[in-house]
């Protein structure tokens, strides 16, 4: 089996293990990856994680990938947007997401690109990025490591905060984990420095350094662990039985 | 006592250079046959609040928005509001962009009769930076720490799409999520709701079916009979949102005038017919994530 594992499931392996010690918090994976790298997480070394349907329910086990019967769901409790605002005002979360710009602060934009008021390109908005980066612990997944992501300076504007106003949010604010299409990062280097944890297969430290628009620290330039043969089962045959994953890389 | 109104009459409540606000979630249970009556009125210059999806993308196409208070605009499916965008990127709109919790916020406040409310969030980020208005607040007690006064959003007028109604304005959101619409009700001086249903009170099911009475009548200034009346949007659990028309909507950013021809200025029945009448509708699945 190992001989064909895709850098999808790589990376699905390595964002799991961001909820690795949460213990019983609300897991949001946002997008693809991110998703069945919380169902994952759920199902291996967190199972008392929570995780909804995608809309407003609470279920017992990560909704797979893809249609499905959703009347089988086992529903355990109950989740709308109010009830997620409350959730993470409290700080019993941790989201998983994909900005358009991460800083070396590790401050994230998903708002616009250029000049504010005269932007370049229209994004989302800030959504719920401000709230979440205050009030409790985020991960991040980027499937194009690049210097158009991962910037120099700052973000274009900071939707999510940072390490500099660390301060402001009583010392809550984190980035856990950062995986990307070229490795595995967190924020734990001096200063809350951005450092590389590990190098997907076939990925240098020049590629990485060369990709990113602000300096890195290396912890370690070893080469990132493959998912186990348990986790390959879960990913295959549970969490993404059609293969949706794999649209990720085009692989 | 009799609040049943026509879209038509919705419109003599409305004026231009007021704050609207729209109730619904993103591409999710919109109040669309309102907007689009908006839209094909002379009312301009609107503050319009919204967690937003086609409903303010529609408007900006009309050249409807002065100012948008907002958290995000998307249609889910597509992820970005390509005419949101254009109204951006070409400078058509001024804009308060808050966090989706920041917007809760102001509209609980104007709820609860508040000036402001305190919140940590927002600091860090330049929704400070864009937003100069919002002032701060320090903690009278020991702790002494410093909050954004996140002021209150007053609306003059709410607009929301409910699954069913009585004439006295007696309405449930059956779907799982309300989202935040009984907040609007409450932060608005007038609100209007369209309903899938128009029923007597005796149909709405007594006990039963009040758990589904998110705000009470009195919140109610007129209630509109409008079948399908979310779509483009999704009306859980009647009917998901449908995936093609969004499409072509979010095409028609490029070159309006075909949608126009093909959807708008129409009655409400027209509309209905003209995207494939209320069977064709009720067939769309509900999104699954």
């Amino acid at each position: 089996m190992s001989d064909s594992i895709s850098l999808a499931e790589i990376c699905i392996s390595q964002a799991s293990k961001a909820w690795q010690d949460d213990g019983e918090i609300l897991a949001t994976g946002i997008g693809l990856i991110p998703r069945i790298a919380a169902g994952l997480a759920k199902l291996t070394h967190n199972p008392d994680l929570m995780m909804t349907d995608g809309e407003t329910y609470l279920i017992s086990e990560p909704a797979p990938m893809g249609k499905r019967d959703s009347s089988a769901d086992q529903v355990e409790g109950y989740m709308s947007y109010s009830r997620v605002f409350e959730n993470l005002w409290g700080g019993k979360r941790h989201a998983m997401v994909t900005p358009t710009q991460l800083d070396s602060f590790g401050q994230t934009n998903i708002s616009v690109i250029g000049n504010y008021d005269s932007p370049k390109i229209q994004l989302l908005g800030v959504r719920g990025f401000p709230g979440n980066s205050i009030n409790h612990k985020n991960s991040i997944f980027i499937p194009n490591h690049s210097k158009k992501t991962f910037v120099e300076g700052e973000v274009d504007m900071v939707s999510g905060m940072g390490y500099k106003n660390k301060e402001l949010s009583n010392g809550i604010f984190e980035i856990k984990r950062v995986v990307t299409n070229l490795g595995v990062f967190d924020f734990n280097g001096k200063n809350n420095c951005m450092q590389l944890l590990s190098l997907h297969p076939n990925v240098s430290v020049d590629d990485v350094i060369a990709n990113t628009g602000f300096k890195i620290a290396i912890q370690s330039d070893s080469i990132t662990s493959m998912p186990s043969s348990e986790e390959l089962v879960l990913i295959r045959e549970v969490l993404d039985p059609q293969g949706i994953r794999n649209t990720i890389f085009g692989e | 006592m009799n609040k049943v109104l026509t879209h038509k009459d919705v419109l003599d409540h409305l004026q231009s250079n007021t704050i609207i606000g729209i109730g619904g979630w993103g591409a999710r249970r919109k109040p669309m046959s309102l907007v689009r009556e908006i839209c094909q009125s002379d009312i301009k210059d609107l503050t319009v609040v919204s967690y937003g999806g086609p409903d303010v993308g529609l408007l900006c196409a009309h050249k409807k928005i002065k100012k948008l208070i907002f958290g995000f605009v998307s249609l889910d499916v597509i992820p970005l509001e390509a005419h949101f965008r254009k109204a951006r990127q070409n400078k058509e709109i001024e804009v308060m962009e808050l966090d989706e919790g920041m917007l809760q916020w102001g509209l609980r406040s104007a709820a609860m009769n508040l000036p402001f409310l305190p919140t940590r969030v927002g600091f860090g980020t330049d929704v400070l930076t864009h937003n100069p208005e919002l002032k701060f607040v320090t903690s009278p007690y020991k702790d002494k720490e410093s909050f954004i006064a996140m002021p209150a959003i007053k609306l003059d007028v709410a607009l929301l799409h409910v699954n069913k109604s009585d004439e006295k304005g007696n309405t449930q959101i059956i779907g799982p999520d309300p989202f935040f619409d009984d907040l609007f009700a409450r932060a608005a001086e007038k609100t209007f709701v369209s309903s899938e249903e128009l029923l007597s009170t005796e149909e709405l099911g007594g006990k039963d079916g009040a758990i589904f009475n998110r705000f009470e009548r009195s919140l109610v200034t007129g209630v509109v009979h409008s079948p399908c009346g979310a779509h483009p949007t999704s009306c859980s659990p009647s009917y998901g949102f449908d995936t093609k028309h969004l499409k072509e909507y979010s095409d028609s950013a490029k070159s309006f005038n075909d949608y126009a021809d093909k959807y708008m200025n129409k009655t409400h029945q027209d509309y209905i017919e003209s995207v494939g009448g209320t069977e064709e509708i009720t067939k769309i699945p509900l999104p699954q994530f």
